[in-house]
């Protein structure tokens, strides 16, 4: 097995593996600091700040270094390697360097949104100097708003890392940023007339290492220090893209992609960064009821519940063919599992249908060309299925032998007189129901509705269950290619709002309080598609429900 | 442990003489105390509210919002004192400048300190980069509902405007600039932390690790030329 030594450490890397520097240090937990290096963009070494001594063992097993030091990110590491990256000679051109990126950089932190943050502000405390000695005024550009829609640029605190071009070019493929002029003049911008306003442009505000582009939704809205994050997964489409929710006080500020090389790799899209707006809308059902007549009896929790379970249990023995289901695909597996097994225990006969799963158009992949065209190979794609857990939701209800009827049946059958109880999750905020299969399933006797956002059967409701958006509840998603993934509770919900969890937690008769940890470990004993869940929790990439194991994060694999 | 009998000494109380068996020299012992009280009148008592106490220059009382040169308010809403507050008091909704205020990206939308919660602990003061917040002199502050004693943005500036001319409280940094923060020329004279040659410009400097406007000497005053 070849070995390098890193810092005196000898490290045995895997065949086939190709690791720079960076990646090497932290294999054996060091870190060598850098800006322009990013794992999912090409190496360009122009930031300097990964400077190490690096050398060759020779046959006869003498070291021999190299002369100069060398950018870590772009020299490989392969067997015999010596690569010193802790001396004073690396210590002092860390410091060099910083000190030049520092002469024009302001020192505005306490006014910049990157505080907290950034990737300048760690290393100047780890390897910096402390002061400046610069005596001339410093270079300042102008700020630039023009960058794009959600974009802004404070050009006078960029450092040239170019991660946020060379993401335009690689990654997105649209290259509308790009370097203009050149020296002390250099300064990021767009094509005149071309916004970089692509589906994939917030990622260039995560990818800048300092606070030079800034998001224009989050600009000034909290600083970081107050956010308390969460990992979950964004619902927007089955992508299920790994991110991380930034909360404070139970008010969602930004969602952030989180890196999981197992669903999306290190990005997500703009529609899911900036499309949890819905989760503040005061649109929302915020009060549970139960309705007589179209009245509302009560909107206690504690009275809805047990009526719930008496009304349901009441109509299932009345007539368990009649009786029927709609699971969402904006559930989570947890709450799909617990609501068709309770209902299949009431009656095997009860009918359960998978709701209208959103489609917009087809797949967008990226990188696209110049025209939009999309190129090979794909590093990034935005599905057309609009939902993100119909996976997931399917197997549960194939297990359950389900899925065999519609909505749009169902709203026939109601329509015809054919349906004695419906119990109908939303979910979707966008919207699912049609006004004339909402006039359909209101035939039903009895109505139950589990949703958050109003719909056009919510008002006829004799049970509205108000639930929460994604984030507010415990669960798993199940991804297009079967990667389970947890999401978390995040934030409260408004007053009157459980988590749907919770709801079918108290709704099933189980004790104590919600666990979606449990739910899992018995869903993994019960149904053998889910057997991967036995351990109760996911790790933070998720679990594969087809194959085992995880690839490290951030490995080239030779092909 | 015992104490051994050898080590035990016996005081006797002295015996009282004619005149002290009497108790009149002590009764008039504190006549003398109580008449010079009724003649030579000292007394300690503030006569509070008539007559208002001298309070030392470092009192922590209610809040202020100080102004720049140009009547704005100081503040950049960098909410690093709603960050060091132990009281959680402080609450700020920053926004963007506006587009005539070519120094600064941000200011405080609104700006709500809460003076009952407030421990009056001076931290906010301390945090200020910009020296926009600072404590008076004020002591007696009332109000009859809780909302009264929310201290908005203008209410903090107008605890400026009132103060600002009294003696006792003082701008207690240089009026009308920004704060340390924002300049760099009192930072402490430091050595160069790498080895240069006595002909370096940083060797010869006469306060290495401060920078000199040579160009621009009072870069503050206008920051919108500098763009």
């Amino acid at each position: 097995m070849p070995t390098a030594i890193i810092n005196n450490q000898p490290l045995e890397l895997k065949p086939g593996e190709q690791l720079n520097c960076i990646q090497a240090a932290q294999r054996i937990g060091y870190e060598i600091p850098s800006y322009c290096w990013h794992p999912a963009l090409s190496v360009v070494a122009s930031c300097r700040m990964c400077l190490v001594e690096v050398g060759d063992t020779k046959p006869d097993g003498t070291v021999v270094m190299q002369p100069k030091l060398v950018p870590g990110c772009q020299t490989p590491v392969k067997e015999g390697t010596v690569v010193i990256a802790d001396s004073e000679k690396v210590k002092a051109a860390q410091k060099a360097t910083l000190e030049y990126l520092l002469l024009n950089h302001p020192l505005d932190c306490p006014t910049c949104d990157q505080a907290g943050e950034c990737f300048l502000q760690d290393y100047s405390y780890k390897y910096g100097r402390g002061y400046s000695r610069l005596q001339e005024p410093k270079n300042i550009k102008p700020d630039k708003d023009h960058i794009g829609e959600n974009i802004t640029l404070f050009t006078d605190r960029c450092i040239m890392c170019t991660r946020c071009v060379r993401f335009t070019r690689e990654v997105s493929g649209t290259s509308e940023l790009q370097v203009v002029s050149r020296g002390s003049a250099e300064q990021i911008d767009i094509f005149p007339g071309i916004p970089c306003d692509n589906k994939l442009a917030g990622n260039v505000v995560d990818l800048c290492p300092v606070g030079a582009l800034c998001s224009k939704d989050f600009l000034y809205q909290q600083r970081v220090w107050w956010l308390k994050t969460t990992k979950s997964v964004c619902p927007g489409c089955s992508t299920g893209c790994s991110v991380d929710v930034d909360q404070n006080e139970d008010q969602l500020y930004r969602l952030t992609p989180r890196s999981n090389p197992m669903s999306q790799g290190d990005f997500m899209c703009d529609e899911g960064r900036f499309g949890w707006k819905y989760i503040h809308s005061d649109q929302r059902l915020t009060f549970p009821a139960r309705r007589k007549n179209g009245e509302v009896r009560t909107r206690d929790w504690d009275d809805i519940i047990p009526s719930l379970q008496k009304a349901l249990t009441k109509a299932v023995a009345k007539a368990p063919e009649k009786c029927a289901a709609v699971f969402s695909p904006w559930m989570t597996v947890e709450e799909a599992y617990m609501l068709a097994s309770y209902l299949r225990g009431l009656s095997p006969k009860v009918k359960l249908a998978l709701g209208p799963v959103k489609t917009v158009g087809e797949d967008d992949t990226y990188p696209k060309d110049f025209y939009g065209k999309p190129m090979e190979p794909v590093k990034f794609t935005i599905r057309a299925e609009k939902a993100p857990n119909r996976r997931g939701v399917q197997m549960v209800l194939n297990h359950f032998a389900g899925a065999a009827t519609t909505l749009g049946d169902l709203a026939a059958d109601g329509a015809a007189g054919k349906l004695e109880a419906i119990y109908l999750v939303g979910g979707d905020p966008t919207g699912w129901l049609e006004p004339q299969q909402a006039t359909g399933l209101g035939k039903a006797a009895l109505v139950i509705l589990q949703d958050f956002m109003p719909s056009a059967i919510s008002d006829r409701a004799d049970f509205m269950l108000t639930g929460g958006s994604f984030a507010e509840r415990d669960g798993s998603f199940v991804n297009y290619k079967g990667l389970a993934q947890e999401i978390g509770r995040a934030i409260r919900g408004p007053d009157g709002t459980r988590p749907d969890g919770r709801i079918l937690w108290d709704l099933t008769g189980r004790r104590g309080l919600f666990n979606a940890a449990a739910v899992r470990k018995e869903m993994a004993e019960k149904i053998p598609a889910f057997a991967a869940f036995a351990q109760g929790s996911l790790s933070d990439f998720g679990v594969l429900l087809n194959e085992h194991g995880a690839p490290e994060p951030h490995v080239v694999v030779k092909a | 442990m015992a104490v051994a009998k050898e080590d035990v000494i016996w005081i006797e109380e002295p015996e009282m003489g004619f005149w002290e068996m009497t108790f009149l020299p002590a009764i008039f012992d504190g006549l003398k105390t109580t008449i010079k009280h009724v003649t030579n009148y000292q007394p300690v008592t503030q006569q509070y509210p008539e007559e208002k106490p001298v309070l030392p220059l470092h009192y922590r009382g209610v809040h202020r919002l100080n102004r720049d040169e140009k009547g704005r308010v100081k503040c950049v809403a960098c909410m690093l004192c709603a960050t060091a507050c132990p009281a959680d008091c402080i609450s700020i909704e920053a926004s963007a400048a506006p587009p005539d205020w070519p120094d600064r990206d941000k200011f405080p939308a609104t700006f709500v300190l809460d003076e009952l919660r407030c421990i009056y602990c001076g931290m906010c003061e301390e945090a200020c980069p910009v020296d926009a917040i600072e404590l008076t002199h004020i002591y007696d502050l009332t109000g009859e509902t809780r909302a009264e004693l929310m201290y908005d943005r203008e209410k903090l500036l107008d605890v400026y405007d009132k103060t600002k001319d009294d003696p006792r409280d003082p701008l207690r940094t240089r009026r009308g600039k920004l704060g340390p923060a924002a300049e760099f020329g009192s930072l402490p004279t430091v050595a160069p932390a790498t080895q240069v040659t006595p002909g370096d410009r940083s060797a010869q400097s006469t306060a290495p690790g401060t920078i000199h406007t040579y160009n621009n000497p009072n870069p503050f005053d206008d920051p919108g030329t500098a763009r």
